[in-house]
């Protein structure tokens, strides 16, 4: 269960640059909630993802991972209960190491790393089964160099290494945005199928209303810093995407201009 | 006066020279390559190595013994880099830059004086001019254990963190790795192994002077990029870790034997580190320039005229 209380980030602040990117955030998720996040640009999507993860430290507020107060933990100590995806596929993996040393590294995520050798032979074999299901012909090339992946590719090994040691919260910051329209309905439903099969908590920021409405049980519309919507249960289910727009008009008061909120319908 | 016997005859020291050298190479190889750190802390952590290994040895120390503290020498020295930069936010090259420039006095201070010589008259030291044969036999021998050390070291899961880290920063922490601490270890170990050359390169020679550093690392990038062009061209695809090893020794190998050559030509020595100089600079030229001529502007703008 993650429970997000009240938190607050502003970055550069006391400068002419100072931006409120979150303001007095609170969001609680149930075990096995997948909440997909929308919002225009810089509603602070990307900032919560950051704020749970630990990239920097919040201003104010907490953050609670089952029973756990990750609020004063850094990112790499707190990277143990996370798994994440990020937008961009050079972000996720280490290019210039093997398929089989990426994955090794994310299953030793919250382990001390000992003096052992680094990839041992039974790991391969349970990562040549875990890729052969994802059916991208990787199971292959285990010792090929990540940097010669495509971007779809990158971000499929990415989200196998966010998973295969189970998280107890999956972060998905936009991460099919810089893959073509086919790669990225793949690595969409990979990552539907493994929350839904591995019963995982999840969180996925994206600019597209249909994924949003059409993934998860659960979804959340900020604006400027705060949650301004939130849509669970039979609700999600029926849901359009014209709905979401009148609903976003009536609260925030202000035509949703696709244009402003690079939301894009489809 | 080319006379040809004479270069034969310069050979062996160059090459004994060469594998000594090829030590530091590897070190410059562990930050410069898979730490994606340009230390600079290089230059004076040699001359710690070679100032430490000469003192200890006119106090009666045994010369083996004495590069032992040349290397915990050199690991302190890159450990501090590791500190300036890490816990203090100095950027890469200005932390290794005063840790280079505390050395100059440090040394001053291990030393008493610029320099000190340790005669192979009266000691009996591990490498030596006088006994070329010998020297390139026990630096083959340190080479190996090093290669064979750090070829396992990388391997292990302690060893891959450090990889990750010098590949991408984000990815190592979002999967438990503490990047700062991965760095201090990674510029440690890359300076241990300075600092043990430098012990080397004290004994080889005779003595230690606080100059002794001065250029290393230009000497360490040449190498390391010698060394991976030619491990490339001979090897292609099949190059491993412990190949890149390997040829960043190499490398400096034939470097020293680029360097007997051009001073057989005529080259006067006080040119030798501009020489040097350029080499690298040629060296790391050439992969950017031939990038540029496949995809350049000019050809661009060549291009759609004509069309």
């Amino acid at each position: 269960m993650l429970e997000i209380k009240n938190i607050y980030k502003t970055f550069n602040k006391g400068t002419i640059n100072e931006k409120k990117a979150l303001n007095g955030i609170s969001l609680t998720l149930e075990d096995g909630d997948f909440c997909t996040v929308i919002g225009g640009n810089g509603a602070g999507k990307s900032t919560v993802l950051n704020a749970v993860a630990g990239v920097w430290p919040v201003d104010a507020g907490q953050i609670i991972l089952d029973d756990i107060d990750v609020t004063g933990i850094p990112e790499h100590k707190r990277a143990k209960y996370l798994g994440r995806v990020f937008q961009d596929p050079m972000t996720g993996t280490a290019a210039t190491m093997q398929i089989d040393e990426n994955l090794a590294l994310a299953m030793r995520r919250g382990q001390r790393r000992s003096f052992k050798w680094g990839v041992t032979k039974e790991e391969r074999e349970r990562y040549y089964e875990a890729l052969k299901e994802f059916d991208l012909g990787l199971e292959t090339r285990m010792s090929v160099k990540v940097g010669t992946l495509s971007g779809g590719q990158r971000q499929a090994l990415t989200l196998l290494m966010a998973t295969m040691k189970k998280p107890k919260l999956l972060l998905l910051d936009e991460h099919t945005a810089a893959l073509d329209p086919k790669t990225a309905k793949k690595v969409l439903d990979l990552s539907d199928k493994i929350i839904r099969e591995e019963h995982l908590t999840a969180m996925m920021v994206t600019h597209n209303m249909r994924d949003a409405i059409a993934h998860g049980n659960r979804l959340i519309m900020m604006n400027e810093g705060k949650i301004v919507l939130d849509i669970r249960g039979e609700e999600k289910k029926n849901l359009t995407v014209d709905d979401l727009l009148q609903k976003f008009e009536e609260i925030s008061g202000e035509e949703f201009s696709n244009d402003k909120a690079l939301l894009s319908r489809n | 006066m080319l006379s040809f016997s004479s270069l034969l005859l310069a050979l062996p020291p160059s090459i004994a020279q060469g594998i000594i050298w090829g030590i530091m190479a590897i070190g410059v190889y562990i930050t410069f390559k898979i730490l994606d750190f340009a230390d600079l802390t290089v230059d004076g952590s040699l001359a710690l190595g070679g100032a430490v290994a000469v003192m200890l040895i006119l106090q009666g120390m045994s010369p083996a013994m004495a590069l032992v503290f040349s290397t915990i020498a050199g690991l302190a020295a890159g450990f501090m880099t590791g500190i300036l930069n890490t816990v203090l936010g100095i950027p890469d090259i200005l932390a290794g830059i005063l840790t280079q420039i505390s050395l100059y006095s440090i040394n001053m201070n291990v030393m008493g004086k610029s320099n000190a010589a340790v005669s192979i008259d009266n000691y009996n030291l591990v490498v030596s001019l006088r006994y070329i044969n010998k020297s390139i036999g026990v630096g083959l021998i340190f080479l190996a254990a090093i290669i064979v050390i750090l070829y396992w070291y990388f391997g292990t899961e302690h060893g891959m963190t450090i990889r990750a880290t010098g590949c991408n920063q984000a990815m190592a922490r979002a999967q438990g790795i503490n990047t700062g601490i991965a760095k201090v270890v990674g510029l440690s170990l890359s300076n241990a192994l300075v600092g043990l050359s430098g012990g080397l390169i004290a004994q080889y020679q005779g003595n230690a002077d606080v100059n002794m550093g001065r250029g290393a690392i230009v000497i360490g990038l040449a190498a390391v990029i010698i060394g991976d062009v030619i491990g490339e061209a001979v090897l292609g695809k099949h190059l491993n870790f412990a190949g890149r090893l390997i040829f960043a020794a190499v490398g400096a190998i034939i470097y020293y034997i680029v360097i007997t050559f051009v001073l057989w030509l005529g080259l006067p020595s006080q040119d030798m580190k501009l020489f040097s100089a350029i080499v690298v600079a040629i060296f790391l030229a050439v992969p950017y320039l031939r990038g540029k001529s496949i995809s350049s502007f000019r050809r661009a703008a060549k291009k759609g005229a004509q069309n």
